[in-house]
């Protein structure tokens, strides 16, 4: 019989408690990959971006107006390639469902997001068609909106001149991300900027929520952020200007410190899980006394019995946890199709690489007291029962 | 029968002390995944206290139609001053209308444990009615504002979570300069805003109208009153709504996702519980073999054994939950965090651990401990006497 073999032989000697503690174990696992894969949910949008853009948004607020007119100003700054512009429009969908929608200039919206990729005649087609809309492929599959589609929207900010809510946009295009970080943020719509600004009742014109900076260079991040907060200091359009990733963080984090509930919980499961499966080694090696003792008579070193045990250890940590991660990313993905790719939870390789470092701290904590015990056994105490 | 039964819960609970370790597991097992549920439950308990106790039952809250949310609501001035003339809407004590135009703006601060990061804080321009209107708010240090000065008063939870607001701090905004001079507290929503003159908000954030108009009803007709008033006038598309009912709503979408989180965490924690709970008791079923066996050599029924071990599954099980809620109690209960509201401001609450979310865990405890007692109990019974007698 091979070493493996008699781990293996081992771990099945009590069927039941090696099948009920693998399921305990599977369990924990599951639940890490689904809560650590949330946690990546929000705490994404942060490392994709780059740093070559910086979001312009009113100092008190970027619920708060920005008049357009910035535009020049911001775009003569040294080191600013291009300047685009965006405004939260209040979007909804049939009876509630809220849209990431904004109004916005298509050509230098396109020139500073090369990230979305759409062909060109689509984008010819959103600069010249007044009442174009063009949406992230993520929306138009979840809507199965075609092009040449009208699509009745409501707004829940801003009615018609003629006080209606319901807008109608002409879809153009649809665009679709440069690579999966991207594709993931397809959730979005957006409008032109002039016909919003000619349809509104409220007269609202040229105002928008954010400027989005393009830089030549991202190492002069900082140093132009300082010069436009500069610029507009004292007057009532005062700015913040932050990195895209930077505002991104800052926007995730409005909802809450959902990394520390995630760490609270799986603090719990796994505090809970080590009793378990401890308990579980504990009672096999304390079961297995005599025979340890027989196998270390046959000549095995101390060193190879402790292994033996270890190796038992892991091999019941590894078995479960990665049948947990996988039953995690089934989930995963049965959570993303059903929500229609809104909520993308996917068991990125970041989760892995934790959950197997998990798995290795685990089969040390669970194994190494009960393996010591196993190497330290005497023999003819063992043998004698003592 | 009974005093059978008795009799043997009565030798295994007593003998629970020397087969410790197994029996921790389940205690520990069960703490865990009470204290998991309690928490996030409480979560959503606090939250929605606070949003229920937020609005009055005799009040209505005026909206621009559509708008869902005071800060997507806007209306010019003519509109404000034609609302409050509606029938419905009860006289003050000067004769006129008892109702406050408001304006909702937003702010940023940054939280208490964060450097940079800013948050968005509910600030609300009130006429003087706008007090009339929540008796409950109470100024607690410092004055109130002065109306035509940039002067800010704070509620109590905006000073517990962000930074930058105490009483004598000057806020920036829109290029002016605003000082903090007073700390107010209404034991409810309100808590997580900052309050000023309505006219000087206007004017430094380039408003000419309203968000909103709260108004206090005349007599239990006064709604219906209102809103048929409202919608027969041709120049206004309002939504009225009963202010209580407007921030009981949206507690809706919070709720729902919080319990959904804790239904998927518990389950799956309460499958690992199971699992747990199981080997424990198969464990203590194989040691007190020998004893049990003995025990239907002499006479003993099948049935006091199973209830005997289903006891001490049970009582294992309450006692991790009673041990799991206190946990959640102690570490949670009265905490005070904020969360993105329907305004997209923060909403400053409490966790509440609430003896209706005990009494829930006690019977997930309850649940998880039948099952996981069963099959053991049952396999106990089951033994061939003769065999459990020859084992070592």
């Amino acid at each position: 019989m091979t070493k493996s073999g008699f781990v293996v032989a081992n771990l099945f000697r009590k069927r039941t408690r090696t099948i009920l503690t693998l399921l305990s174990v599977i369990m924990a696992f599951l639940l890490f990959g689904l809560l650590q894969s949330v946690n990546t949910v929000f705490n994404a949008g942060a490392d994709f971006v780059g740093a070559t853009r910086l979001m312009v948004q009113a100092r008190v607020s970027f619920t708060q107006p920005l008049p357009v007119s910035m535009v020049p100003k911001l775009e003569a700054i040294p080191g600013v390639a291009r300047v685009a512009y965006q405004q939260w429009f209040g979007g909804v969908w049939q009876e509630n469902t809220p849209l990431i929608m904004f109004a916005l200039d298509p050509q230098r919206y396109r020139d500073v997001y090369p990230e979305w990729l759409m062909p060109d005649a689509q984008w010819q087609a959103f600069e010249h068609t007044r009442t174009g809309m063009i949406v992230g492929k993520q929306l138009a599959d979840q809507y199965g909106w075609k092009i040449g589609q009208k699509i009745p929207i409501a707004s829940n900010i801003y009615p018609q001149k003629n006080g209606s809510k319901a807008w109608v946009f002409d879809l153009v295009g649809i665009f679709d991300g440069k690579d999966e970080e991207w594709k993931k943020r397809t959730n979005l719509a957006f409008i032109q900027q002039d016909y919003f600004d000619e349809a509104n009742q409220f007269n609202v014109k040229g105002r928008t929520n954010f400027f989005i900076l393009k830089l030549n260079e991202a190492a002069r991040a900082e140093a132009i952020s300082k010069t436009v907060d500069a610029m507009f200091e004292n007057s009532p359009d005062e700015t913040k200007t932050q990195t895209e990733k930077d505002f991104n963080i800052s926007f995730v984090k409005q909802i809450g410190d959902i990394g520390l509930i995630v760490r609270w919980i799986l603090f719990a499961v796994f505090f809970t899980l080590l009793l378990v499966v401890g308990n579980t080694m504990a009672q096999s090696v304390r079961e297995r006394v005599p025979e340890l003792a027989v196998l270390k008579t046959l000549g095995f070193s101390d060193a190879s019995v402790l292994g033996f045990v270890l190796a038992e250890a892991f091999a019941l940590c590894l078995a479960g946890g990665l049948i947990g991660l996988v039953l995690a990313s089934i989930c995963g993905a049965m959570v993303a199709k059903g929500t229609g790719g809104q909520f993308q939870l996917q068991l990125d390789a970041g989760v892995w690489l934790i959950g197997v470092v998990a798995i290795g701290l685990m089969s040390l904590a669970v194994g190494l007291l009960p393996a010591l015990r196993a190497r330290r056994l005497r023999i003819v105490d063992a043998l004698a029962g003592r | 029968m009974l005093r059978q039964t008795l009799a043997i819960t009565g030798i295994s609970i007593r003998s629970i002390p020397e087969r410790w370790a197994p029996s921790l597991v389940i205690v520990i097992g069960l703490a865990g995944v009470v204290a998991v549920f309690t928490a996030l439950l409480a979560m959503a308990a606090g939250f929605e206290s606070t949003l229920r106790a937020t609005g009055r039952s005799d009040a209505a809250l005026i909206l621009r139609g559509g708008s869902d949310a005071e800060l997507n609501s806007a209306f010019d001035r003519d509109s404000t001053d034609l609302i409050k003339q509606e029938p419905g809407i009860a006289a003050g004590a000067d004769g006129r209308p008892l109702a406050s135009a408001e304006l909702m703006v937003i702010a940023e601060l940054v939280r208490r444990d964060d450097v940079r990061n800013g948050a968005n804080i509910t600030v609300r321009g009130v006429e003087p009615t706008g007090f009339v209107l929540r008796p409950q708010l109470k100024i607690i240090a410092g004055h109130n504002f002065t109306p035509g000065l940039r002067e800010l008063i704070v509620g109590q939870g905006v000073l517990r979570q962000f930074q930058g607001a105490e009483i004598g701090k000057v806020v920036r905004m829109r290029g002016s300069e605003w000082t903090v001079v007073g700390e107010f507290a209404a034991g409810d929503a309100h808590d997580s805003e900052l309050w000023t003159d309505i006219n000087v908000a206007r004017t430094t954030f380039g408003r000419s109208g309203s968000s909103s108009v709260l108004a206090a009803l005349e007599g239990p007709q006064g709604l219906a009153r209102l809103k048929s008033a409202l919608a027969a006038e041709p120049r206004l598309t309002m939504d009225v709504l009963r202010e209580q009912d407007y921030f009981s709503g949206q507690t809706r979408q919070f709720r729902k996702t919080i319990g959904f989180l804790a239904a998927v965490v518990t389950i799956i924690m309460a499958l690992g519980a199971v699992f747990a709970a199981l080997n424990s008791m198969y464990a203590a079923v194989a040691a007190r073999g020998k004893e049990i066996a003995t025990l239907r050599a002499i006479g003993f029924g099948g049935l006091p054994v199973v209830v005997s071990v289903m006891s001490e599954a049970l009582l294992l099980a309450l006692t991790g939950a009673m041990l799991g809620a206190l946990i959640a109690y102690l570490l949670f209960n009265n905490l005070s965090v904020s969360t993105l509201g329907q305004n997209f401001t923060q909403v400053v609450f409490d966790f509440k651990v609430t003896p209706a979310l005990v009494a829930q865990g006690l019977v997930i405890a309850v649940i998880i401990g039948m099952v996981g007692g069963l099959l053991p109990a049952l396999r106990a019974a089951r033994l061939p006497v003769t065999t459990s007698l020859r084992e070592q």
